[in-house]
């Protein structure tokens, strides 16, 4: 029990993610404003941000709609992303195997953050939060089935491994699954899909600034807004870190640290490359983008791993 | 169906940087019906300037937008020229249109930033605002400003632009020519962008003729007015340059317009800055000791479209009458066209692609009698009247040509 309440609050639970995720946060905005001709923000600036918001910044409820509802929204975004980081991390670090059919929980708990900001901004009872609500429940709908399938893809090409543990250690024994084409599909599928799970240009548009300005996010202010600041910390953290387990063979000992605190880096960097190289698309457009031509690359890739390329 | 949500887009809101209210009045995503108000910004400047002498008028117009903050100094002094009946030396004419240009360019730069806030490419902002920078600073080097230059007088300009000057001015023209080429590039081959931009908001030809809309706006449907060609003023047609126009009327042939537009401005400094040279230093500006009683009209070309100002003068030393209409008047109006009908996401960037002022444009009319203080006239009468004064306006300026 004292074991896993350490796992949860401390390493590399909450405690752990959260200090990481601030740190990629601050290297993802860092690379934005060098991209952008800009300075950019000191290296402590995500956590000043957390801070203020949890003890300068007052909360402000909304008069009408579900105070209850709206304030357990970002506890359960926090609490999901924490779990479901929890189920990566403990076999990506070599802590604990985790349990067999794991992968389906990381997957269902990855969601988890998602729906609380879609019940938090419907329950605020605001017109603007609404619209963004019904923005993200379409993107959802969108990208979760190319996540699904690209989990599943993993899936096929480990031999039927329904655990995360077993899917690193089939990629440790021969060779990581992106050093073949359907794992490029598949990468780059992936990447796409973390994109729109953290909400980053060009699927942002469930908090669009200049036309919704925040949309989902509008009516949070001080601690319930940290706590969804630091969920997306903990996303911007973790969502890397599982596609580094699923398609390039996690971590190996001693210098393999060093190896992953690369890969992810780098993943990171492509994220903000992408965000900071296009516009937002409208939802349509995204939902065709992932319905389509995503779905269509996974299961290009699904073909190929039956021909064994 | 049939329960509406309103949409609030204001008063304080990212899309706009003024305060002003529109009320998109949505059914799911699409917007049934569009609603505005404006009035935050009601300052009575038409008012004020009756109180100012002509030469202070000039600073109180150029306060009237902070970014074509010429355009209004460039009208009011062709307004106030007409009633004078002088002609300005040709050094302060070329003057006039390299400051005019200048501002072009920084003002389409920066709606071309803003345009990519809206869209989300926030890159794109940064770089565009980026390259305003050095035209800021030429404006620095050149009148001592920034912003509100406070270049414009009757007869000339305050300020001579000294030839030591100019290799400065041309060096600085070929790096932004380089700038507006990458920029041009990034906006026009972009994929994305052509997904988010092509075919919103369009804008047909009857539309733009409907609703008298001015500037790129008008020019991006494919309607060649520009106040420059049209009405030739200053240096314009002493120089070289053609009417940017496209076709299709949507945001995407605004910015295009823009983008376009700023490498025929570049081209026009070149060519005054070259004709500033080979005329002589210093003979920039007349003098003129009164302005006699008459009216008189000035357009001007801002940034945003057509400037309008009228003023009557009943021969004493400030205006008895200042009329100001700023091309957004006209434009704001289009919205009703290019929002309804389009989702959410389209109707704010249609909303900003006109490049809309509303603290320019904001103006209030009351008529009281001077004997017992009640207030007389209303709208509809008001309307009547400006009617009946357009048609003999026209008539007059048709009698001219």
């Amino acid at each position: 029990m004292a074991v896993s309440l350490f796992y949860f609050f401390v390493y590399p639970g909450l405690l752990f993610m959260a200090v990481t995720g601030g740190l990629l946060s601050w290297y993802d905005r860092k690379i934005t404003a060098r991209v952008q001709f800009r300075k950019g923000p000191p290296l402590l600036q995500p956590f000043w941000d957390f801070l203020k918001l949890m003890l300068v910044k007052e909360t402000i409820l909304p008069r009408q709609g579900s105070r209850f509802v709206f304030l357990l929204a970002p506890v359960l975004a926090l609490f999901g992303a924490t779990m479901a980081g929890l189920f990566i991390l403990l076999p990506l670090f070599n802590i604990e195997t985790g349990f067999k059919g794991d992968i389906i929980v990381i997957f269902y708990l990855l969601t988890l953050p998602s729906f609380s900001y879609i019940i938090g901004s419907l329950a605020s009872g605001n017109p603007i939060a609404a619209v963004g609500a019904s923005r993200e429940m379409k993107l959802i709908i969108s990208y979760e089935l190319t996540f699904l399938l690209v989990v599943a893809a993993v899936i096929m090409k480990s031999g039927q491994e329904f655990d995360l543990n077993s899917i690193i250690a089939v990629q440790q024994a021969d060779k990581p699954f992106i050093g073949s084409i359907s794992g490029v599909l598949l990468f780059i599928a992936g990447l796409f899909c973390i994109q729109a799970k953290l909400g980053l240009v060009p699927f942002d548009m469930s908090e669009a600034e200049a036309e919704l300005a925040s949309g989902i996010y509008i009516e949070y202010s001080g601690p319930p807004y940290a706590m969804i600041r630091l969920a997306k910390y903990i996303m911007l953290f973790i969502l890397p870190a599982f596609i580094v387990a699923l398609l390039m063979n996690g971590m190996t000992g001693g210098i393999g640290v060093l190896w992953l605190i690369l890969k992810i880096l780098a993943l990171v960097l492509l994220v903000t490359l992408i965000r900071n190289t296009n516009p937002r698309l409208k939802i349509k457009q995204a939902s065709s983008f992932f319905l389509i031509w995503m779905n269509l690359l996974v299961i290009i890739a699904i073909v190929l791993n039956a021909f064994g390329l | 169906m049939g329960r509406k949500t309103l949409i609030p887009i204001g008063p304080y809101h990212p899309l706009q940087e003024e305060p002003e209210l529109f009320k998109l009045y949505c059914d799911g995503e699409i917007v049934t019906d569009i609603k505005w108000e404006t009035g935050y910004n009601h300052r009575g400047i038409e008012k004020l300037s009756e109180s100012k002498t002509y030469d202070q008028v000039f600073f109180l117009v150029e306060r009237i937008c902070g970014i074509c903050s010429t355009s209004h100094p460039f009208a009011f002094a062709n307004a106030v020229e007409e009633i004078a009946g002088v002609e300005i030396p040709d050094r302060a004419k070329y003057i006039r249109t390299v400051i005019g240009e200048l501002e072009r360019i920084h003002s389409h730069l920066l709606w071309v930033g803003l345009a990519g806030h809206f869209l989300g490419y926030n890159t794109v902002f940064m770089w565009a605002w980026k390259y305003r920078e050095p035209v800021l600073d030429l404006f620095e080097m050149i009148t001592g400003n920034r912003n509100s230059y406070a270049m414009f007088k009757v007869g000339g300009v305050r300020r001579d632009i000294e030839n030591h000057k100019i290799p400065a001015i041309r060096k600085e023209m070929s790096v932004i020519r380089k700038k507006i080429d990458l920029l041009t590039g990034a906006v026009m081959d972009d994929p994305v962008i052509h997904a988010r931009t092509k075919g919103v908001g369009v804008l047909t030809k009857q539309d733009i003729i409907d609703y008298a809309a001015v500037g790129p706006t008008a020019r991006a449907s494919g309607i060649a007015t520009d106040i420059r060609k049209d009405d030739p003023y200053a240096a314009y047609p002493l120089v070289n340059w053609k009417v940017i126009t496209a076709q299709e009327g949507d945001v995407f042939a605004k910015a295009e317009v823009r983008l376009l537009e700023m490498y025929e401005s570049v081209s026009i400094i070149e060519q005054c800055i070259d004709a500033l040279e080979k005329l002589k230093e210093g003979d920039v500006s007349l003098k003129i000791n009164e302005i006699p009683a008459g009216i008189g009209m000035g357009r001007a070309e801002a940034p945003r479209g057509e400037v309008f100002h009228f003023v009557v003068s009943d021969g004493s030393n400030s205006p008895a009458r200042h009329k100001i209409r700023a091309p957004s008047y006209t434009n704001i109006a289009t919205f009703r066209k290019s929002c309804i009908g389009q989702t959410i996401a389209d109707a704010t960037l249609s909303l900003a692609a006109v490049d809309p002022c509303y603290c320019c444009t904001e103006r209030m009319a009351a008529v009281y009698d001077n004997s017992t203080g009640e207030r007389i006239l209303n709208a509809g009468e008001l309307i009547k009247l400006s009617l009946e004064r357009t048609k003999e306006i026209r008539k007059s300026v048709a009698g001219h040509e």
